[in-house]
């Protein structure tokens, strides 16, 4: 399969992104989609997030940030909550607001303590340079806010993770 | 993601395009494995066309480098390496632990 093209700023960000959509298209400023917990679903995922952070106005290293953010949510998703790819569900959703974007990512695997992660030596030497918790650090550094909560789904009775992630538009 | 590899006389040059991210991330692996089970550890891993890269591709990466530096036969080098993923191997702290060259052209002379 060919690999869509390296992404052109310039190509995919030609109008100003802080003008208001032309009339008759306008923008989503919110909108929820459902993944299978897959790898192979990380670019549709970081396509969805990237579209609605350029449509909140956020410039282009801001937008890569936020796809690189959610790319690691979604592996650790995989990896940790649900402990290998499978068929079970990850919700992504996204908020656009006066201030940039909100993204909810939603699962219902196993608990998470963000806690439990250990936290990267950054300044090891390379033998002693150990990968684990970088996803999560590359999160906390990369987003504004970061958030992790429990809920208990109303529907399923099933307990669920949720990440919130805010990124702002600089001003 | 296509990966080209082009054995040269004193080193391996490994050019991946695409996105290098958790589904992708074994493929490059397993390349960079095929030259050093190989007994070859001089390797320059061009990354111009590469344009997206997650700490799935840094661990790749630093894995490499510590099979390649071991009794200090080797090294994997890294060239042309994007802003954006250039920002990446900052945060991760990996600038210390690599060499950068503008050009695989650059990598490949120096190795």
């Amino acid at each position: 399969m060919p690999e869509p093209p390296p992404e052109s700023p310039s190509a995919k960000n030609s109008t100003d992104p802080t003008a208001p959509a032309p009339a008759g298209r306008a923008r989503n400023l919110s909108q929820t989609r459902v993944f299978t917990a897959q790898f192979d679903n990380l670019e549709t995922v970081r396509q969805f997030v990237g579209d609605a952070a350029r449509n909140a106005g956020l410039n282009d290293s801001d937008v890569y940030a936020t796809q690189l953010a959610v790319d690691e949510a979604f592996t650790n998703i995989i990896e940790h909550a649900y402990e290998g790819e499978s068929l079970e569900k990850i919700e992504c959703s996204y908020k656009i607001s006066k201030s940039g974007i909100v993204i909810t990512l939603t699962d219902c695997g196993k608990p998470f303590d963000p806690a439990a992660i250990p936290v990267p030596n950054l300044e090891a030497e390379l033998e002693a340079r150990d990968i684990g918790g970088l996803g999560l650090y590359f999160i906390r550094t990369l987003m504004d806010e970061v958030e992790f909560t429990f809920t208990r789904q109303a529907d399923t009775g099933k307990l669920c993770n949720i990440l919130r992630m805010v990124k702002h538009r600089e001003s | 993601m296509e990966i080209t590899c082009i054995q040269y006389k004193h080193s391996d040059l490994v050019k991946p395009e695409g996105r290098v991210d958790s589904a992708t991330a074994p493929q490059l692996a397993k390349a960079l494995e095929d030259i050093t089970n190989a007994g070859r550890f001089r390797i320059v891993l061009d990354l111009s066309g590469v344009d997206f890269m997650s700490s799935a591709g840094l661990r790749v990466l630093i894995s490499t480098q510590k099979t390649c530096k071991r009794y200090n036969r080797g090294e994997i080098a890294l060239a042309a390496v994007p802003k954006r993923i250039y920002d990446a191997l900052d945060l991760a702290g990996f600038i210390p632990l690599f060499r950068f060259f503008d050009s695989a052209l650059d990598a490949v002379g120096a190795m």
